[in-house]
């Protein structure tokens, strides 16, 4: 057997697992440790429904070895909400309607993290941009667009 | 080989070791950069199992360096820690364009410049950009480093030019002069998340009275290879990159074209618009010189 031994951290927390060479951080997340949030669209780095931060670099776990995780710092949707309850990025999305399916959501919510950890006050274009790896099949972008507005402007705070 | 493995050296010695070892047992190997057509084409074209030697955490291929005479960007830094380097942007402003058209945010991620060349496909959007701004390509291997102008780095479709046991360690950039700047633009119908039909890159150096002294033009998904247009640059030396000029270089960017037909484009179609794109990218370029301070004295 050719199996690999990882020690990583996934939201906050040190996790260990087994993982063959050639398998991807996603389906290490989903199949290995069951954290099944991340989701798989394509497996080819086209459609962002894998989107997590490895290290506070998103990346698509699609494209991303678990080999290659050791000692790194992961968050994935599971990590997002808190004790006290959803996360703004969630709470916006259900405000606005910004899913219906929701196989893309934990990729747009990872990515909207991101973005807005790194453009505090985006304008659209640079949302639509920074959002073009993640597509949806349902909902339509303007109401993603939307809800990322209004959680920037809350994140703002009052002017 | 029955099954894959994965290493991952820690030094330049270590990861020439690695590849030597594995290629004397007649294992396959392949160097991992940042994944992103790697991990694609073990998904569907090649899933054949193989060593794959992972060269991030070589701390040379981190590097990045912005010296006075000269820039290296090391084989393992992905284009979104390019672009947030400020500095780096303002120096070479197409090539970082050109890093920037890569895929999503996600994908800008992992994927690295190395692995865009190295991957050798046709379209692959910073190869021309590297041409333009003369990327000197810096390879290890068991007989020590050596270096190749990356023009000559791209052999053919998917092909490049580093022999077994080699692998990129990065790239050496001549730091752009006063009033020198770069420019790539390509054509996708698309304006996000799509492959170049054609693509141009140009760096130009003007003098004291705005002559252009010196000019490299480079064309991409238009031949086999992306390739440098001596004619173009000639076409563009000793003039004030007027109009007339960038129209005698865009007819030598669609005389050096040899285009196929296929879905994105027909030969006429890529031929015309790789000369539009010289003709737009030379004048950007120019127009970024010509605002860049005049340093020193
Ligand atoms: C959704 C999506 C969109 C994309 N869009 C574009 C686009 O618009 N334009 C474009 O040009 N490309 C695009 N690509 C392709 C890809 O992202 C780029 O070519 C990228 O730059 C590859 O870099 P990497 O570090 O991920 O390479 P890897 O996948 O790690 O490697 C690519 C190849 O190069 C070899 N290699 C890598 N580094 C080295 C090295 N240092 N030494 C020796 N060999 C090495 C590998 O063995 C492999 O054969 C896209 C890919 C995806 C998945
Ligand atoms: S599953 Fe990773 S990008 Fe689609
Ligand atoms: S809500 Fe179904 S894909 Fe976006």
């Amino acid at each position: 057997m050719n199996k690999i031994q990882v020690i990583t951290s996934i939201n906050h927390e040190e996790v260990e697992f087994l993982c063959e060479p050639q398998e991807t951080l996603l389906d290490v997340l989903r199949d290995t440790l069951g954290r099944t949030g991340t989701k798989e669209g394509c497996a080819t780095g086209d459609c962002g429904a894998c989107s997590v931060l490895v290290d506070d670099r998103l990346v698509c776990s699609c494209l991303v070895l678990a080999a290659e995780t050791g000692g790194r710092e992961i968050t994935t949707i599971e990590g997002i909400a808190t004790e006290e309850g959803l996360h703004p990025i969630q709470q916006k999305f259900l405000d606005h309607a910004a899913l219906q399916c929701g196989v893309c959501t934990p990729g747009l919510i990872i990515a909207t993290k991101s973005l807005l950890d790194r453009h505090p006050d985006p304008d659209e274009t640079t949302i639509r941009y920074w959002l073009a790896g993640n597509l949806c099949r349902c909902t339509g972008y303007d109401k993603i667009v939307r809800a990322v507005q209004d959680v920037a402007r809350d994140l703002a705070g009052p002017a | 080989m029955e099954a894959f493995a994965y290493v991952a050296p820690s030094s330049i010695d270590e990861a020439v070791a690695e590849l030597a070892r594995h290629a004397k047992k007649g294992h396959r190997t392949q160097v991992l950069a940042g994944g992103t057509d790697l991990l694609v084409q073990m998904r569907g074209a090649d899933i054949e199992p193989r060593i794959l030697v992972d060269i991030k955490n070589v701390a040379e291929t981190n590097r990045l360096h912005l010296g006075n005479n000269e820039i290296f960007i090391g084989a393992a830094i992905p284009s979104a820690v390019l672009n947030e380097n400020a500095e780096l942007v303002e120096l070479l402003p197409g090539l970082l364009e050109a890093a920037d058209l890569i895929g999503s945010t996600q994908i800008q991620g992992r994927a690295t410049l190395g692995g865009n060349l190295c991957n050798a496909s046709p379209a692959g959007d910073t190869i021309p950009a590297m041409i333009a701004v003369g990327v000197s390509c810096v390879i290890a291997g068991g007989k020590g480093q050596r270096e190749m102008p990356v023009e000559k780095f791209v052999v053919g479709v998917g092909r490049n030019a580093l022999e077994a046991g080699e692998f990129l360690v990065g790239l050496k950039i001549p730091r752009p002069k006063s009033r020198a700047a770069d420019a790539y633009l390509r054509f996708t119908p698309r304006t996000e998340m799509d492959i170049a039909v054609a693509g141009c890159g140009v760096s130009v150096t003007l003098d004291a009275k705005g002559l252009c002294k010196e000019a490299r033009v480079a064309i991409g998904a238009v031949a086999p290879t992306a390739i440098l247009v001596p004619a173009a640059a000639n076409a563009l030396i000793g003039t004030t990159l007027d109009d007339a000029a960038l129209a005698a270089a865009a007819a030598a960017c669609s005389d050096a074209a040899s285009p196929i037909t296929d879905k994105r484009g027909t030969i006429d179609f890529r031929r015309k618009v790789v000369g539009v794109l010289c003709r737009r990218a030379t004048a950007i370029a120019r127009d970024r010189a010509l605002a860049r301070k005049v340093l020193g004295v």
